[in-house]
């Protein structure tokens, strides 16, 4: 098997894997329960947040454990929305976000938010003069992604983030879920107020994840309860997915920086030999994060050369996973003015650090011939 | 290029007389067992000064250890070259283009080593015009500059040091002898433990235990509050008393309103026990005068009777939001307030006595014998010692 769909997911480390079955086993106990068993689990998942925030360089009580990306996205957005709307109800994204975050601001839009939504440039970034002359007296959020889930663009977060910290009354929120590991984020003294990871795109677990909370930045919860999580996000607490996520959050920190060299010269390898492919079009900029990279090969269905290199036992997607099954065009590529024909031919090769040389040099082979062989089909 | 080492300045130590080499060994001690996760960095002393060589370390972890330990006034992060015009130039310019929200600098040289050839005034000017010739943005402010960089030529090498880092000042922990902490729980016996630290004493601490009226919880706490102040110090012992018996029997025999006084006088005479036992010389609480029925003028006066060592009670003229600030500060606030009955808040009399008198708690004392039931808690004394490497050594760690 090749898997190059590590932005659709990753497969667990078997390491985390072990820490999540320990640590139900041996936690089971409720943290908020006050008998031994509870105050042990409540040890468990207060050492999980310390060595996150550790991680993270940030504060213990700035992080919020969550089911993963889309509910850390809401729970920034709407929270952000819900509980400050009194200020004023101008928020601004861009036209490239993910669709927790995309239709998120759609639902508060309907709700009666006025949302500013940015253009990007060719390569699929945000100007930072943009966001500067988009923020008025009323706005309240800025969300920008940090690492374009479908290109790989990495967007200016951290000079966004210093405007944002000349405006006291306004919240910044990057959604890192791409990011993560891939392309570094320092959090402290950044302007960001909330920045969103996921546990199963770093090999962690399906539904585990975090919210970074910046001390001092209030939200409104999206659910109401026993008060857990600092009080933004009640329900007996994911003790075993928190421990899983930390697992993974520090196996990817400290393997981050050979595997982010590593994927680079992967990259490379990639965006030399399909620039010179027939037929195909690399839409991913020269500058972008290491892991993805993005193709076009207009004329074919994307699905077609998606299942014909899955008979070879080779994964690879066509734009995100959480969007594939809508229509054809990809918003994003027709956000950054590629053309129809291109935006609806998209295909997404997703790295990992255990992506090896060989597995890149055979998925290459195998891509040009299925391309020579559906072309010579149609013609 | 990096920063190699970390200059340590120690203020009020500088005063002492003849002592002053026992503060200095105890002070360096102190900084080599904090930093003992960091196995290359050494701690070095010469000519008057202190300094931790990093050998490779980042600056700024080692750094954030040295700012809690007594005894340190301030630190800088430094760089050792050769004595040559050049490499000094290199060094200064590099450390100036390394200083955050810097605009304005200003140089100061001084010559100690009279052999290298360009005197300070001059090489003052050398320095300022290779840094303004080589860099944008910066302007000379002699005033008030945003950093000083200081160069020192000496007989075996130049040092530059940047920026200045304040650290908590007092003395070394280890210096003033040793104190029993009466460790509760709360907000203020915390505080009152770092604040003695201070001042160079060692802390051990005591509890007093009530299962199954206080929790296992409530004792975790106790430990974490000590693992706490272990940043400070190098170790606590925690003394935890079995007093389940001792106060089932107070407040069953005593009349109600003078329980609480009492419950404290044998507190206070247990911890004398223990202090005997462990040579230390004083008690130390987190009475704050005022604050509650136990912490009048009258209750503070009955409860002394029992023992004639010293009571330490540095907050006592503290305000409880001045107490609460400094417990943010070392990070023992949101331990303290997480919600676990102690064995103060269990068995709370409804009026307790704010004006105890001493002869009328001799009487109900008299009237029951107490020996017996605190020889067996003194015998029942667990005694925990934190020394900050539980973390390290936890079996939750294996999962993360």
């Amino acid at each position: 098997m090749i898997y190059l769909d590590n932005s659709a997911t990753t497969k667990p480390d078997p390491s985390v894997l072990e820490s999540f079955q320990q640590a139900s086993q041996r936690f089971f106990a409720n943290p908020s329960s006050i008998h031994h068993l509870g105050g042990e689990a409540e040890k468990m998942l207060s050492k999980a947040r310390k060595q996150a925030a550790e991680l993270l360089n940030v504060h213990q009580d700035e992080i919020v454990f969550t089911s993963g990306g889309t509910e850390g996205n809401n729970l920034a957005i709407k929270g952000t929305a819900l509980k400050h709307q009194g200020r004023g109800k101008h928020i601004i994204t861009t036209e490239i976000e993910h669709s927790s975050v995309d239709e998120t601001f759609q639902g508060l839009s309907q709700l009666g938010f006025d949302v500013t939504y940015l253009p990007v440039d060719e390569n699929g970034v945000v100007s930072v003069e943009d966001v500067r002359k988009a923020i008025r007296h009323d706005t309240i959020l800025i969300s920008v992604m940090h690492v374009n889930n479908e290109l790989g663009s990495i967007q200016p977060v951290k000079e966004i983030g210093d405007i944002a910290k000349k405006y006291p009354k306004l919240f910044f929120h990057v959604d890192n879920v791409q990011g993560f590991g891939k392309v570094p984020l320092e959090l402290a003294e950044s302007g960001i107020d909330f920045c969103t990871i996921s546990g199963h795109k770093i090999h962690g677990l399906k539904g585990t994840g975090l919210l970074y909370v910046k001390k001092g930045a209030t939200l409104f919860p999206l659910f109401h309860g026993g008060d857990q999580e600092h009080g933004l996000r009640s329900g007996t607490e994911n003790l075993a997915g928190a421990v899983s996520l930390v697992k993974a959050l520090r196996l990817t920190k400290e393997r981050q920086e050979a595997g982010t060299q590593h994927m680079l010269e992967l990259q490379q390898e990639l965006y030399n030999k399909l620039s010179g492919m027939n037929g195909v079009e690399v839409n991913t900029p020269k500058e972008a994060a290491p892991h993805i990279i993005n193709i076009s090969v207009p004329g074919l269905k994307p699905e077609v050369i998606i299942h014909t290199l899955g008979e070879q036992d080779i994964y690879i997607s066509t734009k995100s996973a959480c969007s594939s099954k809508q229509t054809d065009e990809s918003k994003i590529l027709a956000a950054c003015s590629k053309s129809s024909e291109v935006a609806s031919s998209a295909l997404r090769i997703s790295l990992s650090y255990d992506t090896a040389a060989e597995e890149i040099s055979v998925f290459l082979n195998a891509l040009e011939k299925a391309i020579h062989q559906l072309k010579a089909v149609l013609e | 290029m990096q920063y190699d080492h970390i200059l340590i300045r120690y203020g009020e130590l500088a005063l002492k007389g003849k002592n002053k080499k026992t503060f200095i060994l105890q002070l360096q001690d102190n900084i080599r067992k904090q930093l003992e996760p960091f196995p290359n960095a050494t701690v070095k002393r010469t000519q008057g000064r202190m300094f931790v060589l990093l050998n490779g370390h980042e600056p700024e972890p080692i750094i954030e250890k040295c700012r809690n330990i007594f005894g340190i006034q301030s630190l800088s992060p430094a760089i050792k070259v050769q004595n040559d015009e050049t490499e000094i130039k290199d060094a200064a310019l590099w450390a100036l283009e390394n200083s955050l929200d810097t605009k304005t600098f200003k140089v100061t040289v001084k010559r100690i080593n009279k052999d290298f050839p360009i005197r300070s005034q001059e090489m003052n000017q050398v320095l300022g015009k290779h840094l303004l010739s080589n860099t944008t943005g910066y302007t000379v402010d002699v005033h008030q500059p945003d950093l000083e960089l200081k160069v020192e030529i000496r007989a075996e090498a130049t040092y530059i040091t940047s920026r200045v880092i304040s650290a908590l000042g007092g003395l070394p922990v280890g210096t003033s002898g040793k104190t029993l902490l009466m460790l509760s729980g709360g907000i203020d016996s915390p505080v009152a433990g770092f604040l003695t630290m201070k001042r160079g004493v060692e802390v051990e601490a005591i509890h007093f235990h009530s299962p199954p009226f206080t929790s296992e919880r409530a004792k975790q706490k106790v430990l974490d509050l000590a693992e706490k102040l272990t940043n400070y110090g190098s170790k606590v012992n925690v003394h935890v008393v079995p007093f389940t018996k001792l106060q089932q029997h107070i407040f069953r025999e005593m009349p109600e309103n003078y329980a609480m006084t009492i419950m404290r006088r044998i507190m206070m005479r247990i911890s004398e026990q223990v202090c005997k036992q462990q040579s230390i010389l004083s008690i130390t609480t987190g009475e704050s005068l005022g604050q509650v029925a136990s912490q009048t003028m009258e209750s503070m006066n009955t409860i002394n009777e029992v023992t004639n060592y010293p009571i330490l009670r540095p907050l006592v003229a503290m305000d409880k939001d001045e107490i609460i600030k400094v417990s943010r500060q070392i990070d023992t606030y949101d331990i303290s307030i997480r919600p676990y009955e102690d064995c103060c808040t269990i068995f709370v009399p409804k009026s307790p006595k704010t004006k105890p008198e001493r002869s009328k708690v001799n009487a109900f004392e008299s009237q029951t014998d107490f020996s017996e039931l605190i020889e067996e808690a003194v015998n029942g004394i667990e005694v925990v010692t934190l020394n900050g490497k539980q973390k390290a050594e936890n079996e939750f760690d294996e999962l993360l």
